[in-house]
């Protein structure tokens, strides 16, 4: 774990893995079943991964409570980082960071790695862009993110089930309203110049595949991946069709 | 004491039919205006009588829900000031934090207090979790707002010297000017509920009224000694009147009557269970280590008894009830003893919030409950 002091936050930094360097940006929930999927990662880069200010425990500071506030640090991350331009990887609320990143500077970024993210809305007013999970009964939520094995907290120790709590208040603190969105990233999409690679669970019921193909067509230098009977959470469902598909993309192949 | 008669405006009819969901996803397919038109008229009657009957008033609002039918607290607030000529109007209250215009808040209390000729106590509220989905209110920032609207708020209803600018986290505008200034000076009185001991102490150093809501003979003691450490350690000197409770309170002239009347109204307890579990937990509105307990295990709400058992909220006993501090009630005799009781136990209160409607408690038996209790009990009370 290293350290870094960036904007008056201090963020816990893990470094694992060796290879070309990767900024992973983690999703919102079960960070205990999202690890085979970074420990998957560290074969194959040398991987940085934060923990956002807020889900690392610690209260952000007063002014630091938007999605732009991530966007900022983890490009000031990355200009302490590297020489080199690194690989973003963001899963759903941390592949929304990404993309934030990369419409404001693509400078240290060689390629974007985007599973099932949030934080464009593409319907009408009258579309849900994604799942209400605050108002869904826990079972109908747990089924929105993935629609395999269903959740059973039973087996959540008692450290874990608090992190639930916790990341769901910090997923409110940045994103309660727009929900889960900002309105003006999507007009500016086109400025992503970097090789995309979406992937999209099948079977999401958060954000809907729907989501993905918009994207393609908006992000320039994009493709998109599906993942057969796999939710919002297709690294923790299907690891190894997902890392296949990863270590095959634009994020391997750029600069090799 | 005084005593302040509060009723929810439920809209009975629906709970059958609505089952064990009374709240927030409930269709309003299944309110009939007609039936509602004529439910506001009577209980809007019963805060009426109690004008006469030297019972102060107390209104609330929940929204999405059969439980409580006033959705905005300040419109049978402002006809009562008018209708009204002699007893305090307490709203308690505003949700200030689920209110997206704070100043629009404060012209609606300036105008109630000006109306009813300076008659108007202003509750500000947290609100119950199942409000913040109506409202769409972030939870996670809920108390840093409630706490910005009511700086606000004050700061508009107190200053008269034209536009004031107000550019904060939550709330921006950049001309406050209030029309009309209120009646009271520098403000209506400020009333604050809680549930807590943590959220007691911060209305303590305030100095406010403090209302505790249903919180019983085990935890309001607690509750109650934690704001007199918060407010004595903020230099205010701490009289009973800063301290509210509400309790469900049914009289009659037997013993029968009065807890046949009680069960009716505990009702309102009752019923409240009756809300989808996902509401009662929105990210961020309660510490992570109690929504954690409850993602693994969602039990029935309790209410503890003083022998240290406890009892499920959605099926307790008018018994149960009174022995958990929660309903007063019998004849005018038990219900003076039990209140007396309960004033000692906490250290002395100077309000008694009195749900004396609720549930199916019918506009005769509501109108016997309020007169036989202003008649019998009141007047013993005002010496407390």
């Amino acid at each position: 774990m290293e350290r870094f002091d960036l904007a008056e936050i201090s963020l816990d930094v893990e470094v694992l893995g060796t290879g070309k360097p990767m900024l992973y940006l983690h999703p919102e929930h079960y960070a205990h079943l999202q690890r085979p999927f970074v420990e998957k990662l560290a074969q194959h880069w040398k991987v940085y991964a934060p923990r956002h200010p807020g889900f690392d425990g610690r209260q952000p500071p007063s002014d630091f409570r938007r999605i732009d506030d991530l966007a900022y640090l983890y490009l000031d991350l990355l200009a302490r980082l590297e020489s080199e331009p690194v690989v973003v990887l963001g899963a759903s609320f941390g592949g929304w960071i990404g993309m934030e990143m990369a419409v404001r500077d693509t400078a240290k970024i060689r390629a974007l790695g985007l599973i099932a993210p949030l934080g464009t809305k593409l319907g009408g007013r009258d579309d849900r862009g994604f799942a209400d999970l605050s108002a869904l009964a826990e079972d109908d939520a747990a089924r929105c993110l993935l629609a395999g094995a269903p959740l059973n907290f039973g087996t959540f120790t008692a450290d874990q089930l608090t992190e639930v709590a916790q990341d769901r208040q910090y997923l409110a603190y940045y994103a309660w309203k727009p929900y889960l969105h900002n309105p003006v990233l999507a007009r500016w999409l086109h400025r992503i110049t970097v090789p995309t690679h979406l992937m999209w669970g099948d079977a999401d019921g958060f954000a809907p595949p729907e989501l993905g193909r918009q994207l393609t067509e908006r992000i320039p230098h994009s493709q998109l991946d599906l993942f057969s009977d796999a939710g919002h959470y297709p690294q923790i469902e299907c690891l190894e069709e997902l890392m296949a598909k990863l270590t095959a993309g634009p994020c391997a192949k750029i600069g090799e | 004491m005084d005593v302040w008669h509060f009723s929810e405006m439920a809209y009975h009819p629906a709970w059958d039919e609505l089952g064990n969901s009374l709240r927030n996803v409930v269709p309003s397919s299944v309110y009939d205006p007609k039936v509602g038109a004529d439910l506001y008229h009577r209980y809007l009657d019963e805060w009426a009588l109690c004008d006469e009957l030297g019972i102060n008033i107390m209104v609330n609002e929940h929204h999405t829900t059969a439980t409580c039918a006033t959705s905005v607290c300040t419109i049978p607030m402002a006809i009562l000031a008018r209708e009204t000529k002699n007893v305090r109007l307490l709203c308690l209250g505003m949700p200030i934090a689920n209110r997206m215009d704070a100043v629009r808040v404060a012209e609606e209390y300036a105008m109630l207090d000006v109306i009813s000729r300076g008659r108007l106590e202003m509750g500000f509220v947290k609100g119950a979790p199942f409000e913040v989905s109506p409202a769409n209110s972030n939870p996670a920032t809920l108390m840093e707002r409630f706490w910005e609207a009511h700086d606000l708020i004050l700061k508009a209803l107190s200053s008269h010297d034209g536009p004031f600018n107000w550019e904060g986290e939550h709330f921006q505008y950049r001309q406050v000017n209030v029309w009309p200034r209120p009646y009271q000076t520098p403000h209506p009185p400020v009333w604050m509920t809680v549930a807590s001991p943590g959220s007691a102490m911060a209305v303590g150093e305030k100095g406010y009224v403090m209302a505790s809501l249903n919180t019983g003979y085990a935890n309001t003691p607690t509750i109650f000694d934690s704001y007199r450490k918060g407010a004595e350690a903020s230099g205010h000197v701490v009289t009973k009147d800063r301290f509210a409770y509400l309790a469900m309170v049914g009289v009659g002239e037997t013993e029968e009557e009065g807890r046949r009347r009680a069960s009716q109204i505990l009702d309102y307890s009752r019923t409240t269970p009756r809300t989808a579990a996902q509401f009662w937990f929105p990210p961020g509105y309660t510490s992570n280590e109690v929504t954690a307990q409850k993602l693994h295990n969602r039990g029935p709400l309790m209410i503890p008894l003083r022998d240290g058992g406890e009892f499920e909220m959605q099926t307790g006993s008018v018994d149960e009830f009174i022995d958990a501090g929660i309903a007063f009630a019998g004849t005018p005799d038990t219900v003076f003893e039990q209140i007396c009781e309960f004033n000692e136990h906490v250290g002395g209160l100077g309000h008694l919030l009195m749900m004396g409607q609720g549930g199916h408690l019918s506009h005769e038996d509501t109108v016997a409950n309020l007169t036989l209790f202003s008649k019998e009990v009141l007047p013993r009370l005002k010496g407390l």
